[in-house]
């Protein structure tokens, strides 16, 4: 499969299932081109609200739909959804609604439009809530699946979504499930456990650093909530060292939730990857390297973690 | 008995029940509470098809109580109604009740959204209606805005969205929208904090054909909800215009009792009043009314606690 953006799949996949479900609908806040529900909007336009600008009345729109039986998708970049935090804690979680919100254009990846339009924050403050499990899906393959499952999980969801290609990873016949881990590549010097925009780019440093003799294991932490705590415990054991790696503030996402799940259960040295302050605009790639994103940069911080 | 007589005497039995939860919660919201309940009244005993027994069958009409600390109002007109035994009222606010203190779905079969965060009840009913539409449902919903509350900037999202969304094949005419215009929040009178005015203006600037009624005159009540039922094509609006802590001399107009509860003492004075008992007369109509002394005695338990 070639690269492809996640919210690109997903508005393909949106499609295919809102032609066997006339129970999906698509809710968005004048993005509907950017999270690509537009192909869903022209196909059923019966079934597609565009809020315009006023992403709270969206949420609430939506937790309405799932209460009257719909399966709402309501759309829009990650830090302006997930902004509208109050929200979603109370007329979608409290309530919980079976809503599935979608945030796309995660993390500094998105590039020159800079911070504002950055979803950065967007899993710690979703990770808070109780009974909604956050779902960042790797590539083409695995979205497709993760919006069909998501579909049809009875409660919320987050969907976290990119804006830019990303390679395909996942082995041919695989199924997504909520909490497990595919393990994309096996070693026993560390264990790196990427999600999302920085997980191609982790397999290439993993690459980079076979060479030089140490062997990861490289899980795609697709499911951020709940964590693959077997899949986790059982490489970390094995490995004794392990690195997160996302495209979210460092604090509170992926490496937050991996650090919570080690020190109680397994303590194991920890290395957290993730974007340290505010974003900026810049080019992605070059936006990955000042992050140590960037193969080059992971592969340097293992190497200096594990003192080698 | 006539039937706004009917009515207006389940409000009566129903403010007697707001303060005696709140005496035994200890905290609460009687002044909102007591604002709202005849509209809560009639449109459960009179206008809205529901079955306590039945408080998931996909045909009944919905209430969404946005203003949610105004719970107490719900909680007290659903017991009554039968959704459950009237002495669970008195679990009000207490670790373990159904009975949160503000709205839980989760908890109580009946409630149909998480509110109290104000602001978002609109948006929730505006969806609900939306999704009866697109599901070919004939049911109704009712969403119940404070006055306070519609300071939120969500209120006017959804305002701005109710009366277009879903047109032209699913216009939302299953949707009315009731302000509980009592003039008072939290802190003091509404007009002193952010004003409202001019907002039967408002609403209509933003496409809702507006009523104005009397929010405590039964009559006024149901005759705006029928002609909002008989409207074809948009969702309607009734500022309903109330008196916060209506029925209790003391708690009426004052700011102070919108987030207080009456101790022991104060809710048998206040309970005095809504039954209409002048002072002199009422150890007299005590001797005459068994619930009214047993509720009494009830109330005199707390204080000694």
């Amino acid at each position: 499969m070639p690269a492809k953006a996640t919210r690109a799949a997903f508005g393909e996949a949106l499609l295919e299932l809102g032609a066997r479900d006339e129970r999906i609908v698509a809710l968005d806040a004048d993005l509907s081109k950017s999270t690509m529900t537009v192909g869903f909007a022209k196909k059923f336009p019966d079934r597609a609200f565009n809020l315009g600008i006023a992403e709270q009345n969206a949420i609430g729109v939506a937790a309405g739909l799932a209460l009257a039986g719909r399966i709402p998708f309501v759309c829009s970049f990650a830090c302006f959804i997930v902004g509208r935090f109050e929200t979603i804690r109370m007329s979608v979680a409290y309530t919980n609604a079976n809503v599935k919100i979608v945030g796309t254009h995660a993390g500094i990846a998105i590039g020159e439009d800079g911070y504002s339009q950055m979803g950065l924050e967007d899993v710690a403050c979703v990770r808070a809530l109780p009974n909604v499990p956050v779902v960042q899906p790797a590539d083409e393959a695995e979205t497709r699946q993760a919006v069909a499952w998501a579909a049809g999980h009875e409660g919320p969801v987050y969907l976290r979504l990119t804006r830019q290609a990303m390679e395909a990873v996942s082995p041919p016949d695989y199924r997504f499930e909520l909490g497990r881990w595919p393990l994309l590549r096996s070693g026993h010097d560390v264990t790196l456990v990427a999600s999302g925009g920085p997980l191609f780019n982790c397999l290439r440093a993993a690459e980079q650093l076979a060479a030089e003799g140490i062997h990861a294991d490289v899980l795609n932490a697709s499911s951020i909530k709940p964590l693959d705590e077997d899949g986790l415990l059982r490489s970390a054991g094995r490995t004794g060292h392990v690195v997160t790696v996302e495209d979210h503030t460092v604090a509170g996402g992926l490496g937050g939730a991996v650090a919570e799940l080690l020190s109680e259960v397994l303590p194991t040295p920890l290395k957290r990857l993730g974007v340290q302050g505010f974003g900026e605009s810049g080019d992605p790639a070059g936006l990955y390297a000042r992050h140590g994103l960037d193969a080059g940069g992971i592969a340097a911080s293992v190497r200096k973690f594990l003192k080698r | 008995m006539t039937h706004t007589a009917r009515l207006e005497a389940i409000a009566r039995d129903c403010r007697v029940q707001i303060i005696r939860m709140l005496a035994h919660a200890g905290s609460g919201h009687p002044g909102g509470s007591l604002s709202v309940i005849d509209l809560v009244v009639t449109l459960l005993f009179e206008r809205m098809r529901h079955d306590p027994a039945r408080p998931a069958a996909p045909e009944r009409d919905r209430l969404i109580l946005s203003k949610g600390h105004a719970v107490p109002a719900v909680y007290a007109a659903m017991a009554r109604a039968g959704y459950f035994a009237e002495d669970r009222l008195i679990t009000l606010r207490k670790l373990g009740s159904p009975l949160q203190g503000h709205p839980d779905r989760t908890a109580l079969p009946g409630i149909e959204a998480a509110t109290g965060s104000l602001g978002q009840g609109l948006s929730v009913a505006v969806g609900l209606a939306l999704g009866l539409r697109l599901a070919g449902s004939s049911a109704r919903v009712y969403c119940i805005l404070g006055d306070g509350e519609i300071q939120e900037g969500q209120v006017w999202e959804a305002a701005m969205s109710a009366p277009r969304l879903g047109q032209p094949r699913h216009p939302l005419d299953n949707l009315t929208v009731i302000l509980d215009y009592n003039k008072i929040q939290l802190d003091d009178f509404v007009a002193k904090i952010l004003d409202l005015e001019p907002l039967v203006a408002k609403w209509k600037a933003f496409g809702w054909p507006v009523l104005e009624i009397d929010g405590h005159k039964i009559d006024q009540i149901d005759a705006a909800l029928e002609q909002a039922r008989a409207t074809r094509g948009t969702p309607t609006f009734v500022v309903a215009h109330t008196v916060k802590g209506k029925g209790v001399s003391f708690m009426e107009h004052n700011p102070e009792w919108h987030g207080k509860a009456p101790k022991p003492a104060e809710a048998i004075a206040a309970i005095r009043e809504i039954l209409g008992v002048p002072e002199a007369g009422w150890e007299r109509h005590l001797a005459s009314d068994p619930r009214a002394r047993a509720l009494v005695d009830e109330l005199r338990g707390l204080e000694k606690r």
